[in-house]
């Protein structure tokens, strides 16, 4: 507080002037200049170190040590990750988490640009279908999860019926390995599409309508449109969606959690046990919170080197976009 | 995917807030006495009413809502407003809880614990509980079976639990598709004719033969709790030492179960996580079932009015006495209203409410005075079945299992492991293997 009330008496530095040294007001002056960016910007660095960066130096510390809940922490230097690399769990988690982010991301985000590029067109009730894209981002993941478990039923689930008009006889969605996983998928895919197409949407908006026209009378067809203006200038906001789209399948979890009714073993043959069900095993079923730190970290560092990957290959196409040119 | 991270920073200020908790709630809420505490709560509302607010959080059915015993406590005492809470899946119930006793707050006033976690509450968590030989509950604690008193007693003589139910164990079955495949629908009938586990096997080769269109019982995880429900040795040794993979009885346990699953006499259907198997009830997708007595009330609850009349219910083969299941209410440490919390787990374990319960929901009394009260109930929804004579026989004869600490883990993974020999084709081997490791896993 001292620190404000001090400039409206020192607004006047044409007297200092005269005098070779600083007065302590006019010290105190300059330092407050210099100081209240950071006062006004400290909150959020404030709440960034006590919920953002404290936690992750704190998990990183629990990963050092052996710490069940209940008991004392004690110091075991690397076993933790020792056991994490050696554990076959770890690297069959690691391969779902890849597998379903696989399967649900891609057609997700292809999905996605093709119902992007229909609502750019005009027509009737535009906003009506824009709105509702938005719907299931706006589902619960609880509910929608439940929903589609009971359509992905053996007896009498509405996938199974579907499939029995072509003679297919009934999958068993959960408990096999592959189909639990394209289930997952459906579920992720159905819940994201919609929020990707709109952000593909407002890229595609901002492509200004005159390239589209001068291609049109250079004779370009609407797929030649799509492939030559429209998906260059939507360069930026793909990398977004698959930059967002790959952190969140890395960090994967609600979905198999309620898929496999709450275990976290994610199915029996741990068939769709992604990296976040199996910290969660390690930490809340297990009580083991080192390991659950470890796997945490071990996460964390994975989704930092994916996004680095993405923006690079992102950068070198840009390159070779240019020298193409 | 953005929300995805924003759950992830919650989850991350949840665990914090936790941990800080643990920190500093844990030392000074534990060793509260049980006199110590309602003073203090009586303090905190200084409007000097004596308006108390218990919590009860419980798993599964245990029958109290169902019986209308919370509306009836409220009512008799005018001051106690009960709030109660129930989590389906006690795999899920129990580690939210053990956080809560570790944190040292957060949990309700009356906790239910399942017999399987007994022996780790009564040892690892024991100072989190009241000890209720020291409270108005001790008058109490005689009246309970033996067993049942002696697995919620800790080491030094403490009480932590007063018994709800206990599980004695026999076979449930669907009289009508029985009477389709030609096989005894009268209860002595078909008890005659299944001598052993082996017997109760074929007469499923036999209704799958008849060509009935659902399976023989609903999943090799049922059977094989059933089976090793009949042992007094399972998964520790009297010793305490751990030797369910060196125990005869466990493994045939297994390899029978998992005959039934290869023999696809199973509709394969994982008890209490499929969402399929509560519908099964009502459409046959499962002609028998392995029958603990509080599966009756469940029974009910998902055949629903359209199945009364055609169950019924039987023994084991060949007679075998078994217990699955059963359960303990307790006080956490942690309790603002500890008395009154007593007061009511005393009133909900007497023998008249044991009694109501049992007429409601079949959860069997473990107050040797209500199972002598309810020996002459009968069930119409089971065809008539004599039910209290049934279970009470069954629950006079069953042994008096040994518990481990970690007898719920080792459930868990071996009806798991059942699980993969049914729907991934495993073979009964490697399932074995896979579910050991799982064990050393968890407990290594």
């Amino acid at each position: 507080m001292a620190l404000q009330t001090a400039p409206g008496r020192t607004a006047t530095p044409a007297v200092t002037r005269s005098v070779p040294q600083p007065t302590w007001r006019g010290r105190l002056f300059r330092f407050e200049t210099r100081a209240a960016p950071y006062l006004y910007v400290s909150p959020f660095f404030l709440l960034f170190f006590a919920f953002g960066l404290f936690p992750l130096v704190w998990t990183a510390w629990i990963s050092f040590n052996e710490f069940t809940l209940g008991s004392p922490m004690t110091f075991v230097g690397l076993d933790n990750y020792r056991w994490l690399f050696s554990s076959p769990e770890f690297y069959n988690s690691l391969w779902r988490t890849i597998t379903i982010g696989i399967l649900s991301t891609v057609p997700q985000l292809l999905l996605a640009l093709g119902l992007a590029h229909l609502l750019n067109y005009q027509m009737v009730v535009r906003n009506f279908f824009r709105i509702s894209m938005l719907m299931p981002y706006a589902t619960s993941v609880a509910a929608s999860t439940l929903v589609f478990a009971q359509l992905f039923g053996r007896d009498a689930g509405f996938v199974n019926w579907v499939l029995s008009w072509f003679g297919v006889d009934a999958v068993d969605w959960r408990n096999g390995d592959l189909t639990a996983q394209i289930a997952i998928a459906v579920i992720v895919t159905w819940r994201w599409t919609g929020y990707n197409a709109l952000i593909y949407l407002a890229g595609m908006q901002s492509i200004p309508r005159d390239l589209y026209e001068a291609a049109a009378i250079d004779g370009a067809s609407k797929w030649q449109q799509f492939r030559h203006v429209t998906l260059p200038g939507l360069r930026p906001t793909i990398l977004f969606t698959v930059v967002v789209s790959t952190i969140g399948a890395t960090q994967l979890f609600g979905e198999p959690l309620l898929f496999g009714n709450g275990q976290a073993n994610g199915g029996a043959m741990n068939q769709y046990q992604t990296l976040g069900l199996f910290m969660y095993q390690q930490g809340w079923e297990y009580f083991n919170l080192g390991r659950a730190a470890t796997v945490a970290w071990v996460t964390f560092v994975l989704v930092v080197a994916l996004v680095l990957l993405n923006t690079g290959i992102a950068r070198w196409r840009t390159r070779e976009g240019k020298a193409a040119r | 995917m953005i929300r995805h991270r924003a759950h992830a920073a919650v989850a991350a200020v949840a665990a914090v807030t936790a941990l800080a908790l643990a920190g500093c709630g844990g030392d000074d809420v534990a060793p509260a006495s049980a006199e110590g505490s309602p003073e203090a709560a009586a303090a905190d509302d200084a409007g000097g009413g004596e308006e108390t607010t218990l919590t009860v959080s419980l798993f599964g059915t245990f029958g109290y809502d169902e019986a209308g015993l919370f509306d009836q406590y409220e009512e008799e005492n005018p001051n106690i407003t009960i709030e109660y809470e129930t989590t389906q899946g006690e795999d899920t119930y129990w580690p939210a809880l053990l956080t809560k006793l570790n944190a040292g707050s957060g949990a309700a006033d009356i906790q239910g614990i399942e017999v399987a976690r007994i022996r780790t509450a009564t040892t690892e968590l024991a100072d989190r509980w009241v000890d209720l030989s020291q409270t108005a509950a001790a008058e109490q604690l005689d009246d309970y079976t033996q067993a049942k008193l002696d697995a919620a007693t800790t080491d030094d003589g403490r009480v932590i639990g007063l018994g709800t139910d206990i599980g004695p164990t026999g076979i449930c079955y669907r009289t009508d598709l029985l009477e389709e495949a030609g096989l005894p629908t009268d209860p002595a009938e078909l008890a005659d004719a299944m001598g052993s586990w082996e017997d109760y096997l074929e007469l499923g080769r036999q209704y799958q033969a008849s060509g009935a269109s659902g399976a023989w019982t609903d999943s090799a995880g049922g059977l094989y709790n059933a089976i090793i429900s009949t042992e007094q040795e399972i998964y520790y040794d009297e010793a305490g030492e751990l030797v369910y993979d060196t125990n005869p009885a466990v493994r045939e346990a297994f390899d029978l179960a998992a005959t039934a699953a290869d023999d696809d006499l199973t509709a394969k259907l994982a008890q209490f996580e499929d969402p399929e198997w509560n519908p099964g009830f009502g459409n046959g997708a499962f002609a028998t079932i392995a029958c603990p007595s509080w599966m009756i009330g469940y029974i009910k609850g998902q055949a629903g009015e359209a199945g009364s009349g055609s169950w019924g219910v039987t023994s084991l083969p060949g007679g075998a006495a078994g217990n699955w299941g059963g359960a303990y209410l307790g006080v956490p440490a942690s309790s603002e209203n500890q008395e009154e919390a007593v007061r009511l787990a005393m009133w909900l374990t007497a023998p008249e409410q044991q009694e109501k319960v049992f007429a409601v929901g079949g959860n069997f009394p473990s107050n040797t005075t209500a199972i002598d009260a309810v020996a002459g109930t009968t069930d119409e929804y089971f065809s008539g079945a004599p039910i209290g004579e049934i279970f009470g026989e069954i629950a006079k004869n069953a042994p008096a299992q040994i518990l481990g600490p970690d007898d719920g883990i080792l459930k868990n993974e071996i009806t798991n492991a059942l699980l993969t020999v049914e729907v991934n084709d495993v073979s009964p081997d490697d399932a074995w293997t896979s579910a050991q490791r799982a064990v050393d896993n968890q407990l290594g």
